[in-house]
């Protein structure tokens, strides 16, 4: 079955603790080549059927309303990923 | 650690407004408007000046000027907190109001400090976080006055329970309190919960803290001694919070850079329990000689404040510092309210052990200059001065107005218009009375909220919610403690402005003394709508006069707190909402009362007088009335019945307590049956009689200055006698029945406490859960 993913980041101007502490923790494993971590996360919606232009919208809606807060972060993408 | 700046200096873009530019551009047209000063207050700037500000000094001005740092419409009636102390009420205050936080005595070389602070608007904006820094601001001020926190509390007032809008906002808000407070291993002992639809576009979301520390730990905001340096540690400075004050996006205010600032800031709770540890161990190994919070106004307000507090001149790079988001701008580096930030000054032979505890702790920091004797606050980019001003003006010496102000019209009608309505008669309508009241938004059952709350962590919390007060163990050997209430009822400050403040305070003291506790100090938050209508400025002038004599009447000063104002949306302000939090002093907290009965055949004495008061009551409110004149208050009984229940406490005589406030005699036999689940037989017809009133409004009146006490049957003949010496009314109304499980209303019904469990509980889950 499709599916419709979507990426929400914190605004880029706006306080990110978890990437923060990653950002931290990265050099006590030696890996140094990094100078900032940003942490977002992707919610995979799946539908039963064709992806209509419809659904689609119903997914931009639900991304900028109960997936995102939109005070404090972004909505980067809502796309589809075809069926494997 | 290294730190390096590498983030800051160099690329800008943005061409810089120095002051010899500004020198010699006077003409340029500056966005004072747009960033909230008036036109009056703009040209003083110019004039203290003597030139055209650049846009770093126009930054700083205009957030130090705001409302909210300069408290320039509230400033000319709060200096009664000043005048109306009496050198008796400084007795146990070591620092009083000015600092960042108010300090008391409580004895055995302790200290304690405590305030309530608003984060009203950042919390409708975005609840969780607005919540979550409300926390985070207060517990910072708290550690700036060299003290560890030990406790906070929430007084918070949503819109109307069933509003589309509400569960938002509910949900946000108490998620981000125990998010921040429970991260930071805070216990959260108290604070109040109220719903009605006045607040539903303006929330409240105030914060309160308590903080703990030996005399001589005590710090102050001041920066002095030449030469001594300058530091900026913590969290890194970002954008957050200087939304409105996008325009300073564009420095020159001529580039088209997108103004894209956020008006909320993310707090980060794991940052500032680092940052507590690291403060205390400053204070003890003694390396800081001036130590400020950065708050509203960030960088602004630091400078200034430790400046004009300390010498008076002070000399900053500010390039040094360490940022998150390397486009800002001075002028929103300044302005930026980023969290979990702190600002110190430390000798030159200090700097090494500082750095070393900097280092211990991985907090960073960034060296940003030194006090200087020249009187001037100096600020640098890159080596040129954008900033030279006297940092007075900036910090103190902000415009001061005297609102004009006058009592409504309709005041007289509102207070001439008394609850009328039928009463319930009979005992099935009484008793459907009494559910509903329990059952309703503002007398149900908190645990929804409270259990959310971390209020046991760290071991010292010897009373929470739903007792009278918040109780916390500060010395572990003597059992030395503190108790803590906040309280405030909008409705009655509506109808009467003075004496709403003073009821506020009056229930707050009682709330206090019913724990056992000796009231000590006062913090307030005053919650008001727009100073510019001279209606509300006329609420807020009585409800400062009020609560100012109410404290000299119980003699306790006020040590501090905070004016919240502009909380009104399209006109209509919110009820004039002062609250107002109360400290008191245990010698020993394993004496403290609780607010719920529990041995078998102990008697129960209602303390006080009834009076036909409804007006402004919950039960009025339920009916959608509001009118009328709120309960009288004489403070002189009210300070009687305090030290009635602190001796009663101390001597052993009571082994539970609770104040009669909102919902009167109905709600506090409801509670204190629920609070273990153990009924009693109650007789009022006794009462009834005595007091010249039938059984509902005995039940549903809410007339002040009495308390509910359960008395062992060996302690009785003195219980009655203290009371008796000390001419207080006291009336035995009933006996504790471990058998019955109900309420029961002898010759009137029976209330089973599964009853009225249900309908108690009920309430806040329906919506919310």
């Amino acid at each position: 079955m499709p599916r419709i993913v979507v990426d929400v980041m914190p605004k880029p101007e706006i306080l990110d603790p978890q990437g923060k502490a990653i950002a931290g923790a990265l050099p006590r494993l030696g890996l140094t080549g990094f100078t900032g971590v940003r942490q977002g996360k992707r919610f995979e919606l799946t539908v039963d059927g064709d992806v209509t232009e419809e659904v689609l919208e119903q997914a931009r809606t639900a991304a900028a309303t109960l997936l995102s807060n939109p005070v404090i972060e972004d909505v980067t993408r809502v796309e589809v990923i075809p069926e494997a | 650690m290294t730190v390096s700046a590498d983030s800051t200096a160099g690329a800008k873009k943005f061409r810089i407004d120095t002051v010899e530019h500004a020198a010699a551009t006077p003409e340029t047209d500056l966005p004072w408007a747009e960033l909230g000063l008036k036109e009056d207050e703009f040209n003083r700037v110019v004039e203290i000046l003597g030139r055209r500000p650049t846009a770093a000094e126009l930054a700083m001005y205009s957030v130090m000027w705001s409302e909210h740092c300069s408290y320039k419409s509230s400033k000319v009636h709060l200096s009664q907190f000043g005048e109306k102390v009496t050198e008796k009420m400084k007795e146990h205050l070591l620092v009083g109001i000015g600092e960042n936080a108010g300090v008391v005595d409580i004895g055995e070389g302790w200290a304690v400090t405590f305030k309530v602070e608003s984060h009203n608007h950042p919390s409708f904006v975005e609840p969780y976080q607005g919540a979550a820094t409300g926390v985070g601001g207060i517990v910072r001020d708290i550690i700036s006055m060299g003290a560890r926190p030990v406790a906070v509390m929430d007084p918070l007032r949503f819109g109307a329970i069933d509003h589309p809008d509400t569960a938002r906002l509910v949900h946000g808000i108490v998620s981000g309190i125990g998010g921040y407070g429970n991260s930071l291993g805070l216990p959260n002992i108290g604070g109040e919960l109220v719903f009605d639809s006045v607040y539903q576009g303006n929330p409240l979301v105030n914060a309160l803290a308590v903080g703990v520390m030996r005399h001589e730990d005590i710090r102050l905001a001041n920066a002095s001694g030449a030469g001594n340096k300058v530091v900026l540690f913590g969290a890194r400075t970002g954008g957050d919070g200087i939304g409105g004050a996008s325009v300073l996006a564009s420095e020159s205010f001529d580039a088209d850079k997108p103004s894209k600032r956020p008006a909320v800031q993310v707090g980060d709770p794991f940052a500032e329990k680092v940052l507590i540890e690291c403060c205390l161990e400053l204070f003890k190994s003694s390396v800081v000689e001036g130590i400020q919070d950065l708050g509203a106004a960030g960088i602004s307000c630091a400078t200034s404040e430790l400046a004009s507090n300390g010498d008076g001149g002070m000399h900053v790079e500010l390039t040094k510092v360490l940022l998150r988001d390397p486009t800002l701008t001075p002028g929103e580096i300044l302005m930026s309210e980023s969290q979990e930030r702190m600002m110190a000054v430390v000798t030159p032979e200090n700097v090494e052990a500082f750095e070393a505890i900097m280092d211990k702790w991985n907090v960073e920091y960034s060296w940003l200059g030194e006090v200087t004797g020249t009187g001037r606050l100096i600020i640098d980019w890159d080596g040129e001065t954008i900033v030279d001003v006297d940092p007075k003006t900036v910090a103190h010496e902000g415009p001061v107005y005297h609102r004009p102000f006058h009592r409504p019209e309709w005041q007289d009608q509102l207070q001439s218009d008394s609850f009328a309505a039928e009463r319930p008669f009979g005992a099935e309508a009484i008793k459907k009375s009494i559910l509903e009241l329990m059952a309703s938004p503002n007398m149900c059952d908190k645990s929804w909220v409270t259990n959310q709350f971390d209020r046991y962590v760290q071991g010292n919390t010897a009373l929470a919610m739903p007792d009278d007060a918040g109780v916390i163990r500060v010395d572990e050997a003597s059992g030395l403690g503190v108790a803590i209430s906040t309280d405030a009822n909008g409705r009655y400050t509506y109808l009467n402005p003075y004496e709403g403040a003073r009821l506020a305070l009056a229930e707050s003291y009682r709330n206090v003394a019913t724990s056992g506790a000796t009231p000590l100090a006062v913090t307030d938050c005053l919650n008001f709508g727009s100073p510019e209508d001279p209606e509300v400025m006329w609420q807020f002038a009585e409800a400062v006069r009020g609560l100012a004599d109410g404290c000299q009447e119980l003699g306790i000063p006020v040590t501090g707190g905070n004016v919240s104002l502009y909380n009104q949306t399209g006109g209509v302000a919110i009820h004039p909402t002062p609250v107002v939090g109360v400290l008191g002093v245990f010698d020993d907290v394993a004496r403290r009362t609780p607010s719920g009965w529990r041995e078998d055949g102990q008697a129960i004495y209602l303390m006080g007088v009834t009076r036909d008061e409804l007006d402004g009551s919950e039960f009025a409110n339920l009916h959608g009335h509001l009118g009328g004149q709120p309960p009288a208050l004489d403070l002189k009984t009210e300070k009687l019945l305090g030290e009635l229940l602190v001796n009663a406490s101390r001597d052993g005589m009571i082994d539970a307590a609770h104040d009669l406030s909102e919902g009167g005699l109905a709600a506090a036999l409801s509670e204190m049956a629920l609070r273990f689940g153990v009924g009693a037989r109650i007789g009022l017809d006794e009462v009834c009689e005595r007091d010249g009133v039938d059984l509902f409004t005995l039940l549903f009146s809410e007339s002040q200055s009495r308390a509910l006490v359960s008395v062992a049957r060996s302690e009785e003949v003195r219980f009655k006698d203290m009371c008796g010496a000390r001419g207080y009314a006291h009336m035995r109304i009933g006996v504790v029945d471990t058998e019955i499980e109900a309420l029961d209303f002898q010759g009137h019904f029976s209330l089973p406490l599964s009853e009225l469990k249900d309908a108690y509980e009920g309430t806040l889950p329906k919506h919310f859960g």
